[in-house]
This record gives C-alpha cells, sequence and structure tokens, in this order.
C-alpha cells in the first residue's frame, strides 16, 4: 500500500515539474516582465538595474529552479493588471470557486448516478428515454446558454432567485463562505446547477454503458439464480462493480468542473478563481495565468492520486494478492 | 410411486425477435425423481441451458416460456408471481453456471456471498450463518475452511472457485440441483474431483441433480437417466445404461459414435454429417431429418413426438408402432 | 447506356452509386438524421450566401440607424424600416447580423477542425508507423492535453498568442489566433484513433512487403493506411466540428474571441446577454437558437454517422 502511494506520488510530482516548466515559459519569455514592472520613462540603465535585481540575468536553470521554489511557497510575483501579489488574489478568491465546484459535483454526482442506475435498470421505461434524450441535448448545449436559460427563466421570468453574485459572504477568517447565509445559498443554486449539467449527463451515461455491461455478467445471473432480492442483485452486486470502473472517469470529470468553472463564473459574476483568470487572458497577466495553470495542475494532481487510492481500496483485486491455494 | 422432484410437461420458450418467433425450446417433457441424476446432452445451441433458464424462471425478457407447466413436487411453479419464485430459486432449486471464475463477484469473500445467500433463505443469525457457510466449504472439500472463508473469489484457482459455487448452489439444502456445464471450464484432471464432490453431496442430501453438458463421459459416470436434445426438442430420453450401450434415436447414434471408448473396437469415430439447423430455420417434418441416413417420407411431413420404446422415450418414425405394422 | 452492360446492372455515375450505397440507405431512413442534415445544410447555406441573403449589412455604419434600436421582431421601425427578427441597440437588423455572425462562427469552426484534423491525423501516423520513442512522446501529450479540458487548453493558447503579438497587429490576427487555439486543444482524439489503426494495419503483410520493396514509408502511410481510417477521423471531425463551434462561441462570450468588428454567433449571445432584465429578449435569443441548433444538427449528424459505419455499437 505504503509502495503504491509512493510511486503515484513520485509520478505526481513530476507531473508538476512539467507543467511548473510550462509556467516558467510562459512567465519568462510571454511578454516582458521587466517592461511591466517600470514606467514607460525608466532609462534602459533603470531596466538593466532591474533585471539584474530580478534575477533574469542568471542561469534560465537556475531562474527555473528560482520559480519552483517560490511556487512551492505560494510565491508567483505580483500581478500585471492589480499591482497585488498573486498568491493573495488566488487565495481571496478561492473559497468562492472551490464552494461552486463542490456543489455541482455533488449534484452531478448523486443525480447522475440515479439517473444512470434507473436507465440501465428499467431500459423500457418511458422516464429512461426522455432521460436519455435529455442528455444528448445537455451534451450538445454550451454551457454558457445552459446558465442564460437559467438566468431567464428563474430570475427574470419567476424571480425566485438571484442572476448573478455570491450573496452574503460570512468571514471565518481563514475561509469566507456564502454557505452560511440565506442569500449565499440562494446564490449559488443557479451557477451550481449550470455547472453541473454537463458533468451529470458525462456521468449518467457512464454509469448506465457500465451498469447495463455489469447486469449481464455471470455473477449477476448466478446471484440471482441464488434467489437473492433484486435489492440485493442490483444494488448490493451490480452496483458496486459498477463504480469501480466509474471511479477514475469520475474523479477527472471532477477536476474538469474547476476548469469548467471560468464560463459559469462569468455567467454569474462569481467573484472566483475562473473569473479572475479570465480576466487576466483579455490583458495578458502573465503571472496570473502561470499560477492559475499550476493550480489547476495541482488540483487534477491531487485528485488523481485520491481515485487511485480510492480504487485501490474497493478493488480486493488489487488490494489482496492473487491465489494462494492448489486445486 | 412417489410425485417427482421436478415435472416439466410440454414446456416451450419462445423469443420474439424482428426476424419473427424464435423456439429455443419446443414441447419439452421429462420428470426427475428425488436422488435422481437426469444427464441433458445436446450440441450447443440445442436448448439444454435454456430449458435450465426456462425451470429457473430466468430467461431474459423477451423470452418466455409460450406453453407447457413446471411442478416442483407437484406444485406449478412457472406461473408463480416473481417474489415467490425467487423465493424457490436458491432454496428448493439450486443452480450452479459453467465458468467459476466469472460465477463469482469478485468484490466480495467468499464468506460475505455465503453469508448473504444463507441469510436470504433462512432464518438464521449472522454467526450460524457463518458457522453453516465452514461447514459447506468443508463439505465440498475446501482445506483450511474457516480460514479461507475470509479470502476474494481471486485468491482461489479455478477448480476450488467451482467449489465454493457448488457451497453457494447447496447453502439451503435445494431439493433439485441444475448444474449448466458445470465441469466444462475446468482443467480434465479438476473435472472428476468435482463431480464426484456434486454426487457425493447430492446423494447425501438427497438433492436430485440436472446435469446439464455435451460430455458423453460425465454423463456416462454420474447420470441415472440421460435426455438427448436436438434444436430444441427430446430426441430421446431413458436409463443410461439402455441409450449409450443401445442408441435407439439416429442422432444419438451418432452422437455415440462420435465418442472414443477404450472398450470399443471401432477402428475410427464415426461423425454425423452436416451440422445442427439454426433456429431461424427448422425444417419441417422431423429436424434431424437433413443428417438422418434412415430418414423416409413421413420425416419430412410429420413431426416425431417422443413415444415409449424399450424402457424409454424416442422421438423417431423409426419406432412408430404403425410403422412396423405397415 | 452501354449496351455491353449486363442488364439490370447499368454502369453507374457517382451521384446514383451514392443513391445506392448503404451509407445513403441508412440516412434515408433515419428520421433524425435527414433533420439534421437538412437544418445543418440550410445554416451553412444562409451562412455562405449571406452578402447575397442579408437584408441589411449591419457592418456598413452609412446604413446603421440609431432611431432603429431596439425595434422588435417583425416591426416596422420610427425610421420606416422593417426587422425580421427585431434590431439590436445600435440598430442593427437582427437578421443579418445572425447570418454573417454564423459566417465567422462556421469560418472558424471549420479551419479549426480542419487544423486539428491535418495535424492530429500526421501525428497518429507518425506515432503509430516509428512507435518506440517518438510514440511515446506524441502519446504523452495526448494524454495529457486529453485530461484537461479543451476550453481551458485553447484559453491559455490565445493568452500566450496575445502576449507574444504586438497590440498593433491583435485585431488583424485575432481570427487566426482563435483557429489555432481551438485547432491545437482539439487534435488529439484524430491522432490517439489514427494512431491505434495504423498500429494494426502496419502488422499487416502488404504493409511489411511494400517496405521491404523499398516504397516510401510516407507513400506507404498516405496510399495504404490513410484509407482504412477515413471513417473513424470523419465522425471524430463531425463531431469536433460541433464542439469547435461550441468553443468558439464559448471563447467570443467570453471576450477572448473574435475582434467586435467581426462578431460570431458567441459575441451576438453576449451582446445580447446584457438586454436579458430589459425586455429585448430578441437580441440574445436568435443568435443562442442558431447556435443551438447548428451545433446540435451537427452533433446529431456525427452520432448518427459513427453508428452507420460502425454497425456493431448499434444497440
Amino acid at each position: 500500500m505504503l509502495a503504491f502511494i509512493l510511486k503515484r506520488l513520485a509520478q505526481s510530482v513530476l507531473v508538476m515539474l512539467v507543467v511548473a516548466l510550462i509556467s516558467f515559459t510562459m512567465f519568462r519569455y510571454v511578454g516582458d516582465p521587466v517592461a511591466s514592472l517600470v514606467s514607460q520613462e525608466a532609462s534602459i540603465a533603470d531596466q538593466e538595474q532591474l533585471r539584474e535585481r530580478l534575477g533574469l540575468n542568471d542561469p534560465i536553470v537556475e531562474q527555473f529552479f528560482r520559480f519552483v521554489g517560490n511556487a512551492l511557497q505560494g510565491q508567483f510575483g505580483i500581478s500585471y493588471r492589480l499591482q497585488q501579489p498573486v498568491s493573495e488574489l488566488i487565495l481571496s478568491r478561492l473559497p468562492a470557486t472551490i464552494e461552486l465546484a463542490f456543489a455541482s459535483a455533488t449534484i452531478a454526482l448523486t443525480l447522475g448516478i440515479i439517473l444512470g442506475v434507473f436507465t440501465a435498470l428499467k431500459p423500457q421505461s418511458p422516464v429512461s428515454g426522455g432521460v436519455m434524450a435529455f442528455s444528448l441535448v445537455g451534451v450538445s448545449l454550451p454551457t454558457f446558454l445552459i446558465g442564460i436559460a437559467l438566468i431567464y427563466i428563474f430570475a427574470v421570468e419567476l424571480q425566485w432567485l438571484p442572476s448573478f453574485g455570491r450573496g452574503d459572504v460570512v468571514d471565518l477568517g481563514w475561509w469566507n463562505t456564502g454557505l452560511l447565509s440565506e442569500s449565499g445559498l440562494r446564490s449559488i443554486i443557479l451557477p451550481a446547477i449550470t455547472l453541473s449539467l454537463f458533468q451529470m449527463t458525462l456521468i449518467m451515461r457512464l454509469v448506465r454503458a457500465e451498469m447495463l455491461e455489469v447486469l449481464r455478467a455471470d455473477y449477476i445471473k448466478f446471484a440471482r439464480a441464488r434467489g437473492l432480492t433484486d435489492r440485493a442483485v442490483n444494488f448490493g452486486h451490480a452496483l458496486k462493480n459498477t463504480l469501480v470502473p466509474v471511479i477514475t472517469i469520475t474523479g477527472l470529470q471532477l477536476g474538469s468542473v474547476i476548469a469548467f468553472a471560468i464560463i459559469t463564473e462569468t455567467v454569474f459574476q462569481w467573484p472566483g478563481v475562473g473569473s479572475l483568470f479570465i480576466n487576466s487572458v483579455a490583458v495578458v497577466d502573465v503571472p496570473v495565468m502561470a499560477a492559475y495553470l499550476m493550480f489547476i495542475a495541482l488540483v487534477f494532481v491531487v485528485i488523481n492520486l485520491i481515485v487511485d487510492i480510492l480504487y485501490y481500496l474497493v478493488d480486493p483485486r488489487l488490494r489482496v494478492g492473487g491465489a494462494r491455494g492448489g486445486h | 410411486m412417489s410425485t417427482p422432484v421436478l415435472s416439466v410437461e410440454g414446456m416451450t420458450v419462445q423469443f420474439p425477435t424482428r426476424r419473427g418467433i424464435l423456439t429455443a425450446v419446443d414441447d419439452v417433457s421429462f420428470s426427475i425423481k428425488a436422488g435422481e441424476v437426469l444427464g441433458v446432452v445436446g450440441e450447443s445451441g440445442a436448448g439444454k441451458s435454456m430449458t435450465g433458464s426456462a425451470i429457473i424462471g430466468l430467461i431474459e425478457p423477451p423470452g418466455r416460456i409460450s406453453s407447457g407447466q413446471v411442478f416442483l413436487h407437484g406444485e406449478r411453479i412457472d406461473t408463480l408471481p416473481a417474489e415467490k419464485m425467487r423465493r424457490v430459486r436458491g432454496r428448493k432449486i439450486g443452480m450452479i453456471f459453467q465458468d467459476p471464475l466469472t460465477s463469482l463477484n469478485p468484490l466480495y469473500t467468499v464468506a460475505e456471498q455465503l453469508v448473504e445467500t444463507i441469510r436470504t433463505h433462512l432464518p438464521l443469525s449472522a454467526a450460524d450463518a457463518r458457522k453453516r457457510a465452514i461447514g459447506l466449504l468443508d463439505d465440498v472439500g475446501i482445506p483450511d475452511a474457516s480460514r479461507r472463508i475470509d479470502d476474494y473469489p481471486h485468491q482461489f484457482s479455478g477448480g476450488m472457485r467451482q467449489r465454493v459455487v457448488i457451497a453457494l448452489a447447496l447453502c439451503a439444502d435445494p431439493d433439485l440441483v441444475i448444474a449448466d456445464e458445470p465441469t466444462t471450464a475446468l482443467d480434465v484432471s479438476v473435472q472428476a474431483q468435482i463431480i464426484d464432490v456434486m454426487k457425493k453431496l447430492c446423494a447425501e442430501k438427497g438433492a436430485a441433480i440436472m446435469l446439464i453438458t455435451h460430455d458423453m463421459g460425465v454423463i456416462a459416470e454420474i447420470a441415472d437417466r440421460v435426455a438427448v436434445m436436438y434444436a430444441g426438442r427430446l430426441a430421446e430420453i431413458g436409463p443410461v445404461r439402455k441409450v449409450i450401450s443401445d442408441a435407439a434415436h439416429p442422432y444419438t447414434k451418432g452422437l455415440m459414435g462420435s465418442i472414443p471408448s477404450l472398450l470399443s473396437d471401432a477402428e475410427r469415430l464415426t461423425q454425423i454429417p452436416g451440422s445442427m439447423p439454426r433456429l431461424t430455420a427448422i425444417p419441417q417434418g422431423c429436424p434431424f431429418n437433413p443428417r438422418c441416413s434412415y430418414a423416409f417420407d413421413r420425416c419430412y411431413i410429420e413431426r416425431p413426438d417422443p413415444l415409449p420404446h424399450d424402457e424409454r422415450r424416442v422421438a423417431c418414425w423409426l419406432y412408430d408402432k404403425e410403422e412396423a405394422l405397415s | 447506356m452501354s449496351a455491353s452492360a449486363p442488364p439490370g446492372r447499368r454502369p453507374m455515375g457517382l451521384f446514383s452509386r451514392i443513391i445506392d450505397s448503404d451509407i445513403f440507405y441508412s440516412f434515408r431512413t433515419s428520421p433524425v438524421a435527414v433533420v439534421a442534415a437538412s437544418i445543418a445544410l440550410i445554416l451553412i447555406l444562409a451562412a455562405v450566401f449571406a452578402p447575397w441573403i442579408a437584408p441589411y449589412n449591419p457592418f456598413d455604419p452609412r446604413t446603421l440607424n440609431l432611431m432603429d434600436g431596439y425595434t422588435a421582431p417583425m416591426e416596422t421601425s420610427f425610421a420606416g424600416n422593417y426587422f425580421l427578427l427585431g434590431a439590436d441597440h445600435q440598430g442593427r437588423d437582427v437578421f443579418s447580423t445572425i447570418l454573417y455572425g454564423s459566417r465567422v462562427s462556421l469560418l472558424v469552426g471549420l479551419s479549426a477542425t480542419l487544423f486539428a484534423m491535418t495535424l492530429g491525423v500526421s501525428l497518429g501516423l507518425i506515432a503509430g508507423y516509428r512507435g518506440g520513442f517518438t510514440d511515446a512522446i506524441i502519446m504523452r501529450i495526448c494524454d495529457i492535453q486529453l485530461t484537461f479540458p479543451a476550453i481551458l487548453i485553447a484559453l491559455l493558447i490565445f493568452g500566450v498568442a496575445r502576449g507574444l503579438i504586438p497590440p498593433s497587429q491583435q485585431e488583424s490576427t485575432a481570427l487566426y489566433v482563435l483557429i489555432l487555439a481551438i485547432g491545437l486543444s482539439n487534435w488529439a482524439q484524430f491522432a490517439r484513433t489514427v494512431r491505434g489503426a495504423t498500429m494494426v494495419e502496419r502488422q499487416k503483410d502488404y504493409v511489411a512487403a511494400a517496405r521491404i520493396m523499398g516504397v516510401h514509408p510516407l507513400f506507404i502511410l498516405v496510399r495504404h493506411i490513410l484509407p482504412n481510417v477515413t471513417g473513424p477521423v470523419l465522425v471524430i471531425a463531425t463531431i469536433g466540428l460541433a464542439l469547435a463551434i461550441i468553443e468558439e462561441a464559448t471563447l467570443s462570450f467570453l471576450g477572448v474571441g473574435v475582434p467586435p468588428t467581426q462578431p460570431s454567433l458567441g459575441t451576438l449571445i453576449r451582446i445580447g446577454q446584457q438586454f436579458l432584465f430589459s425586455g429585448e429578449w430578441w437580441i440574445l435569443f436568435f443568435p443562442a437558437l442558431t447556435l443551438v441548433l447548428l451545433a446540435l444538427s451537427v452533433n446529431l449528424l456525427g452520432d448518427w454517422l459513427r453508428d452507420a459505419l460502425n454497425p456493431r455499437l448499434r444497440k
């Protein structure tokens, strides 16, 4: 178990180093770090001095390791656009994005699995047909249009829910949350649904396909032949086996929820990391872009690690050694 | 004579498909007495497995028993509601499938699967069910059962897994065990052991066995009676010694001729020309007529039913009394 | 026609051969495919012939009249102009902007898909044919790309390109940058599929024979292996086109796509969103509807094509 985790950890570190290299290349060569820090009138000598002070004349390998060292301490430089440390900017907006991502991941997982299991168990039901047709439309619709449609229905026409922002935010010192106020809870509903829809349809289709596959398996037939109840067969035996392969893909899907949040955050003017990123891309605020890339990569790597460990815990074939006894 | 454990009367299984209705099992009748072993043989696609699935009520929809009746101890079971039929499965009729490698759920220990099945059918506490499970594993010949019971299926060899499958099928002391090719997927060296275990246990517990196989050797070794199926119909059914040593139906003769035997002095194995018709293209009259060297006019027009002949029933016009008289 | 041909089997022209083919049969008998193809075809033709169909040229400032602003659909404005689908805040005819907008959307979508296809197919062929280290490198990049959402990769590429291109040229190069960004974020699917097919094909005897005879690898790839992957590539390209159109619309909606002087459907939706609360629904609704119809019909066509070329997959 420990060796397995250590191996995965080593792979994760390698991936992060590659991403760091891309980030560093962007940081160092896209735009001129000096030009964006000094005023237009600064003399060549002043610029050269700053260049020296920032270590931009050092060997490139040394610069890269300094970049990685700083990154490890959470230092990504100063945002060109907002003239604030990037780490502060990201940290102040992180809670909004993480709360949104968690809310929509919960919706996507719960509904995705329930609907997937239902459509697999009752393929002939008209409800299943409706759900499948809906899922095809769901995959083809751009996320931002779904968001706009939801705003139009629930905020403009029905006026049930707010159309933008995060509502009242409670500051807990190390974290600010919108989940403790009524307006905050109401505000998160529409963005969370918007963000969850795409992942939900994917998870649903995946669960359905896997479940149909498992239901045809010999051990399910044997379980029925032993007179186990439908409940025990469908949920005890079939569902558990369905979830083993589903874990991997679902895990990665949840990682992309954070990336997809860019669009949802823009539609709903949600003050998260995604909208910070999109504003930075528009004006080529490289330090923020580089830091965001590292952040997303970290999210993916961590989720991958968790998925691997979960997989390991769920499937005894990985956990426990092979055949011991003879015939 | 007491009521048989299982009695099947005129059972027909049909599948509606786009190209019309397929008849997988056609008007099959037989019975099995307590403690008896009935072998069911035939080529793949002859309807053997489908007959087993139909008896236990597990035909995949849209397939269904379109006519006929199935009785267990004289009580009709093919019309039971789903929930009542579920209680019959595992409790009164146990089933063993072909492939032990895929018959067990890989994510649960053997103990979990045994205890779950036992407690589904018998009012036992978890601890008592576990004791019973260990006892069952002992019975099927798994050494060190009390320790191995907590292992996962993948930790057992193929033969050992089939023993676990047998234990699972016998969990609640069923009166009938349907074994669908129980040894086909196993090494030859293990096959005999598994057959021994099955035979011994069923004899001890007084359970009847319906043994579905294409292996005449297995039948000769363990069965009391044998039913030969061809294209969804019974060709011949009777005592093993009769059918093997003195086959009546031309198809059975061919089948026996294709078994290598140390005792027989035949120079070479005979084989049956042609192959079994597909279910979509069963010929008129006797389904065996295209391959039968004895076929005459009537075989191409009328379909023969299994009729009594020399201690058995044979579906062949050769043995019809009217034909004999004429 | 020709007298030597046996009766009933006349030599067929390209057209009748298409009519006779299995694919066309499966097309005719699938109502979804016919409807989807018709909608896609109408939208594409309308976009191609926009300058001739559009009642107004919405980008000619001389024809614009602010008095026309906010005219509702099927109404005549104060200035006496009639607008089928209404006019936006600047008095531009929504119908005309949609026609020109679809043109930009389709242009970017098609170019990006073609670019992704060329790049992906080439890299897939090379990876599958060369194998070893080259294969490992290309496939590793594929894996990483496929892990991240395409939109994120496109945004990063877009941002980097912005940083590298001097501001004075940004407007004129914006469209190319967009095509590059979307294309680069979608090649991995092609590469992976083509690589798999190439590896299978490479094992076959006729390829080995061609190699022994000293046929140039490029010729083997193009002449023998490429025809074997056209089916799957076509399917990926069709679904990829729908994805590229959505991706372009999303980027433009986020304000980092096409320049404002050449609005695409995404840009129109971005503009229309501002009027969601004030009741001028048509400025948003019609471009959105067009985008949905376009993406959905192309997607359905791709789905159908996949089933038609792969009968085994059908349930």
